[in-house]
């Protein structure tokens, strides 16, 4: 209603006609000529009412000439403004004639300004082969161009890393605690959670088949064993890049969407040490603590399973200590720093990656939540290689 | 009052893109030290990617930068670093520091390139935001700002070192009138008094007559200058029609002055 105050119609009238809505009376006549009979006001509710009406007249008897008679338009919005330019361009397509009458002044006027000049697509159509093939090398490029970055990245985090270890008073420690804090201290409830409920289910599966043996004991090997030297660095780094490599990436990005890493830029700071360097720190530190305490509750959990099968927690914590070796325990904490590595850089390196505007930040957020995980993986295989022969 | 001979900032042939998108095409032009120097246009004309370019976040498809003899485009990192040192920039969006306050948002560059002592620090924080009317925002985070308050907080940071040259990107954009005036009469102190050179995108004329001594217009079309000098000049006797009636739209405001 306050649209119809500002053209200027008293309002009363308006206020009736308002719920009226708008009509529109066909007139045929003689020679191929249509005319359509607007009525009343034309907003975007009734324009949506008519403008199937409209559409199927047209279709049916497509005019030669066709003519819209605007005379008792009270009012119309831009909906109503695109039927008539729809109509228009209906009539251009069919090679017939348009015209509108009585339309008032004003709402020429908007018509003008609402008309879409044709806009130049500067996108390219290429045909479907070709699309294919120019898609497919486009894959192609982008992997190499991410694994130039992530090589080029991963040396300059290095090198800003051996920075700081030459120099710690260049670090930002304080950021690198508060960094430290929400990936470790706050992962802990989760971590252990996680770790407990593995040991159990682990100690619990295992146990059904070596009971057939009577080899139930050695269910306390099997558990801490896996859990020292591959689940426990491994749980941990998967939930630190769930939670922390996601929120690196996001964090970044947003920083970047928003330009903060111009301006960091610009100042003189480099983003890699001022940002990547604390948040890579913070989660190599607290990826092997975490770590421990996932074994730590995952033998709790076993220990549960053992008990209740009928031994007695000593003869467990015997079995535990016999079984695990001090180079599987720190075999598993290198692990954990690797993974704390990878997972810290690749989140910090999708952050840097983002493009432009807020939905870029959260593809960066689940990219660095996939490349963190397949990089554990990697990882992980190769450790096997290199504990093998190492003989840990 | 201007040096004209030897200029602090020359863009040569510049050519700028995104991807295969080009926005400004052989682009030439030169700053003198202690001018302040308008970049206008209309929207998406490719203002603030002018700026960038300048102050070298982004390479040129072609072309060179020279800022006080050093070409940014080429110079090796030291180089750049001595040349990031000297700039002062306020980005369209603020890009303050979302995790930090405002003091700390303006110690950061403080902390990090100087070594004064902490009660100093303070003290500078406190003068750079009272130039531009903010002393009570600094322990607040720039969430908790207005966009025109963001602007200002902006526009301290990037004086905060006291930089030979002030890149400020729309400085009165989102302004009220009287603070919008403020600012002008910031930037002309700190030119003339400090001889700070000064590159602005602005649109507002009558900032633009109040402050700049040269201005360049940009055109969309082109992809060019379509017109540069001295505001008055081009609003009295451009060749341009385009450029005269742009000028010439709040003239009558600008008869005050
Ligand atoms: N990051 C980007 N990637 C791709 N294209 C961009 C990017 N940033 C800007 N553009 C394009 O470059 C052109 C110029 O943008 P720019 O931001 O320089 O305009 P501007 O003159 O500063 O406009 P405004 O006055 O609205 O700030 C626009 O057409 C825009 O679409
Ligand atoms: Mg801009």
């Amino acid at each position: 209603m306050t649209s119809v105050h500002r053209n200027g119609v008293d309002l009363v009238s308006a206020a009736k006609k308002d719920c009226e809505g708008g009509r529109v009376r066909p007139e045929t006549e003689g020679g191929g000529k249509l005319r359509l009979i607007f009525e009343g006001r034309f907003d975007s509710q009734s324009t949506g009412r008519l403008w199937p009406e409209v559409a199927q007249l047209l279709s049916q008897s497509k005019p030669k000439h066709l003519t819209v008679d605007a005379k008792r338009v009270d009012y119309c919005d831009g909906a109503a403004i695109a039927l008539l330019l729809w109509l228009r361009r209906q009539q251009e397509k069919n090679k017939g004639e348009f015209a509108i009458e009585g339309l008032r002044e004003e709402f020429v006027r908007l018509m003008e300004m609402l008309e879409p000049q044709a806009v130049e697509h500067a996108r390219k159509k290429l045909g479907f082969v070709r699309g294919i093939v120019e898609g497919l090398g486009g894959v192609a490029v982008n992997l190499c161009r991410d694994l130039y970055a992530q090589i080029t990245f991963t040396g300059e985090i290095t090198a800003a890393l051996c920075r700081v270890m030459i120099r710690p008073r260049t670090m930002r420690w304080k950021d690198a605690f508060i960094v430290a804090e929400s990936a470790g201290a706050n992962a802990f409830g989760i971590v252990s959670l996680i770790g407990f409920l593995f040991g159990l289910i682990l100690a619990f599966q295992a146990a059904i088949p070596m009971r057939e043996f009577g080899a139930e004991i050695f269910v306390a090997d099997l558990v801490s064993l896996s859990l020292f030297r591959v689940m426990g660095p491994l749980l941990t780094a998967i939930i630190l890049a769930a939670r922390s490599g996601s929120a690196f990436a996001a964090e970044l990005g947003t920083m970047k969407v928003n330009e903060e890493i111009d301006a960091l830029t610009t100042m003189g700071l480099n983003p890699v040490r001022f940002l990547a360097v604390t948040r890579v720190t913070a989660a190599m530190v607290v990826t092997p603590l975490l770590a421990v305490f996932a074994n730590l509750f995952g033998l709790l959990g076993a220990g549960g399973v053992m008990v209740s099968l009928g031994f007695a927690p000593v003869t467990y914590f015997n079995q535990v200590v016999a079984a695990v070796d001090v180079g599987d325990f720190f075999g598993g904490l290198v692990k954990a720093v690797v993974f704390g590595l990878l997972v810290g850089s690749i989140g910090c390196l999708r952050g840097l990656q983002t493009g432009a505007g807020s939905r870029a930040v959260g593809t960066s957020a689940t990219r660095a939540v996939v490349s963190g995980i397949v990089l554990i993986v990697i990882a992980e295989g190769v450790f096997a290689v290199l504990f093998y022969f190492l003989g840990i | 009052m201007v040096n004209k001979t030897q200029p602090i900032i020359t863009v040569e042939n510049l050519t700028a893109a995104y991807e295969d998108n080009v926005i400004l095409e052989d682009i030439s032009f030169e700053i003198f030290p202690g001018e302040v120097f308008i970049v206008l246009g209309g929207s998406g004309c490719g203002k603030s990617t002018l700026l960038k370019h300048m102050i070298g976040l982004y390479k040129p498809l072609v072309g060179r930068i020279v800022i006080e003899g050093t070409d940014i485009v080429t110079a090796g990192e030291t180089q750049r670093h001595e040349l990031l040192r000297k700039f002062g920039v306020m980005y369209q969006s603020g890009a303050l520091f979302g995790s930090m306050t405002v003091n700390e948002n303006i110690r950061l560059v403080l902390e990090e390139f100087t070594s004064l002592p902490d009660e100093l620090m303070d003290l500078i924080c406190t003068m750079k935001l009272k130039l531009v009317g903010l002393e009570a925002a600094g322990n607040m985070m720039p969430s908790e700002l207005s966009g025109g308050m963001k602007k200002r907080a902006a526009m301290a940071r990037a004086l905060t070192l006291d930089p030979d040259i002030v890149f400020l990107d729309e400085p009165s954009a989102g302004l009220d009138p009287i603070t919008s005036a403020q600012i002008d009469q910031l930037i002309l102190h700190l030119a003339r008094s400090l001889r700070l050179t000064f590159v602005i995108v602005s649109h507002e004329l009558s900032s633009i007559f109040a402050v700049a001594d040269r201005v360049v217009m940009l055109d969309k079309h082109t992809k060019n200058i379509v017109a540069a000098g001295p505001p008055a000049e081009l609003r009295d006797s451009s060749d341009n029609p385009w450029v005269r009636r742009f000028f010439n739209r709040e003239a009558p405001t600008n008869l005050k002055h």
